[in-house]
């Protein structure tokens, strides 16, 4: 309204030097609640941990914490249960991101075609990744269980007394199945846009020059498709590092330690048992180095993706 | 006959032999037809399956105790609605003449009726009641404030020329990638020491901030793709920057608010790992409460299968909703279809 007025009166200097100074408030007014509340929530959390993980401290009891140096570190090196669960969350990881990618990247190769109510079908399959992780998992322990369970019936093990007992005998199976059917949608997902994305015409000249379909698939889908299943790839990867929701609702990290990842390792040093919080606050920042490693390659990935 | 003729030509390719004869590219052969209906086929079959252990939960919800735990496990029974009585109401069991006496009323609604049927009385709403409310007070609060702030944050990074922007953006981005275990140790001694552990406002703050990175990075991309001349024609009209904000970008991106509104109302929705370590009565939310029910009375599946059906239902229509927006949510903006 000022603006306005200020024109109709014809000062356009003093209107310029004004609206730079809206311009930086209208900025700092904008950005600064963002910031403020991620470094409050964030940050300085992160800062508290890191002092917490050089002192002996359980937050159950009264006592303030004692600096004890890289005492935690030291002992948490040393635990084999510590490198237990790290070796549980390498092989979790390893099983279920090597076979979703494969999974939903068929799964994308069979809906790319243009057919009825393709769109229908890939919004359908893509339903479990919506879910809540921790609610799928509890279901699923109805569907595994021996008696009336549907799984082992569908898989073709119609004698409850003979078939595979799934979350005793074959546990960190069980949740990577679990992790496949609510991810392979997204590998597909992302795919699918990748494989929308190349234009028909390679494949028409492809077609004239007598490409076999075996060298379309090597040298035009997969290439063309690569960074977007890579960038799949990389995403499933830190967040099966973080695998915690899911486990929690099939295992809860049983039987034993078997289905342990380092996220329910962690819970379970902080609000079971003895809460050592200092110690768990230590194996938090190993956790997030790694964790960091892998996320940086991710968004400088993301960030090349958006300048491509 | 034509059909024929092609297969011919394709019997002998690669840069050894001659070209005989030309091949139309743009004509659908019955083969690829074939083709075509094979794969809605496989597709059909594939995304059936998929949906088996979703439709097995809607319908152990509807089965009575009996035939949820029966071995094996029946495809075909008698719909109940045993699960969402036992999900929603704690019940006495009655004696028989205390039973008579209730019969004869003619006041009780239709719940209670059911409840009679069984022998049993209402005494009154389940802890799951409140546990689905807090749940959806803690994440439509955190959605709006986390849409809100987001918003503004995006417009000014996408607008303005600020010092360290891909810095800050790339700080934002990085406090999503934290596993949520690992801050919630801080976080909980944070939260008990100023009294938040446990509140519905400790909750709706911590979801907020859950949720601002997402929504800065999938609005700053909606922004981003409103032409600055719009806005650039307004300002010489006379607009301020603010009314320009409100009469030209918040019109033009809507669509862009909503689906960033609704992914944020997901993830709050689903949250777990927070709300299991930072919640114990007051507050706490769905998630971590479902599994709880496992304990109490031996396993009560018709009724946790009701809980959980209920709780997904909201999660699947959105979906459908979201459809066209789903790969923009899961990467953060950075693919657009």
């Amino acid at each position: 309204m000022t603006t306005s007025e200020a024109v109709a009166g014809g000062e356009p200097l003093r209107i310029k030097a004004r609206r730079q100074i809206n311009d930086r408030a209208i900025q700092q007014l904008f950005i600064m609640p963002t910031l403020v509340l991620l470094i409050l929530w964030n940050v300085f959390p992160l800062f508290y941990s890191l002092f917490l993980s050089f002192t002996q401290y359980s937050h159950s009891g009264k006592a303030p914490p004692v600096w004890i140096g890289t005492g935690n570190f030291d002992a948490l090196l040393n635990d084999p249960k510590i490198w237990a669960a790290f070796a549980v969350t390498g092989r979790y990881a390893l099983l279920s991101v090597l076979s979703q990618t494969l999974i939903g990247f068929g799964l994308a190769l069979l809906l790319r075609a243009k057919f009825k109510a393709n769109g229908l079908l890939t919004t359908l399959i893509l339903i479990p990744m919506m879910l809540s992780p921790v609610i799928v998992g509890m279901f699923w322990r109805l569907i595994f269980n021996p008696l009336m369970g549907i799984f082992n019936y569908m898989i073709g093990f119609w004698n409850p007394t003979t078939a595979p007992i799934w979350l005793k005998d074959h546990a960190l199976i069980s949740v990577v199945i679990v992790d496949v059917w609510m991810w392979s949608p997204f590998v597909m997902l992302l795919c699918l846009s990748g494989l929308k994305a190349i234009p028909d015409y390679i494949y028409e000249a492809a077609e004239i020059d007598r490409a076999s379909p075996w060298r379309q698939f090597w040298r035009i889908t997969l290439p063309h498709v690569a960074p977007l299943l890579l960038l799949a790839v990389l995403f499933r990867t830190i967040e099966a590092f973080k695998a915690f929701d899911l486990v929690m609702g099939l295992t809860g990290g049983g039987p034993g330690n078997v289905t342990e990842t380092v996220s329910v390792a962690l819970y379970r040093m902080v609000f079971q048992g003895q809460a050592r919080t200092g110690m768990a606050s230590a194996l938090a920042y190993v956790v997030l180095i790694v964790i960091i490693a892998v996320s940086n390659v991710y968004i400088w990935y993301l960030n090349k993706m958006k300048e491509a | 006959m034509a059909s024929t003729r092609v297969e011919h030509a394709f019997s002998r390719v690669g840069p050894g032999f001659a070209v005989v004869e030309s091949v139309r590219v743009d004509q659908i052969t019955p083969r690829a037809r074939l083709g075509i209906t094979a794969r809605l086929i496989l597709s059909i079959i594939i995304a059936f399956v998929m949906l088996i252990p979703v439709l097995w939960m809607a319908m152990t919800a509807f089965k009575a105790r009996p035939d949820a735990t029966a071995s094996p496990p029946k495809v075909i029974f008698v719909p109940s609605l045993d699960g969402f009585i036992g999900l929603f109401t704690n019940r006495t069991q009655l004696s028989a003449a205390a039973l008579a006496e209730q019969q004869q009323r003619t006041d009780l609604n239709f719940w209670e009726r059911q409840t009679l049927a069984r022998g049993m009385r209402i005494l009154g709403p389940s802890k799951f009641v409140s546990q689905l409310s807090n749940s959806l007070i803690i994440a439509i609060s955190s959605t709006i404030l986390a849409v809100t702030l987001g918003l503004l944050s995006a417009y000014a990074f996408s607008r303005y020329d600020i010092p360290g922007k891909r810095d800050w953006l790339f700080f934002i981005l990085s406090t999503r990638m934290l596993p949520a275990v690992v801050v919630t140790i801080p976080i909980f001694l944070m939260y008990r020491a100023v009294g938040l552990y446990d509140t519905h406002v400790g909750m709706i703050l911590l979801y907020t901030v859950f949720n601002l990175s997402f929504s800065v990075w999938l609005l700053k991309g909606f922004i981003d793709e409103i032409p600055i001349e719009y806005e650039e024609a307004a300002l010489v009209d006379g607009y301020s920057r603010l009314q320009a904000f409100r009469k030209i970008v918040l019109p033009q991106c809507v669509t862009g608010i909503a689906a960033t509104a609704v992914f944020c109302l997901i993830f709050a929705w689903n949250e777990y790992a927070f709300a299991l370590m930072l919640t114990s009565e007051k507050a706490r939310t769905a998630p971590p409460a479902i599994p709880a029910n496992l304990g109490i009375g031996g396993i009560e599946w018709h009724v946790i299968a009701a809980g959980s059906m209920l709780f997904l239902i909201p999660v699947v229509i959105v979906t459908f909703a979201l459809r066209q927006y789903l790969l923009r949510g899961v990467t953060f903006g950075a693919i657009r279809q």
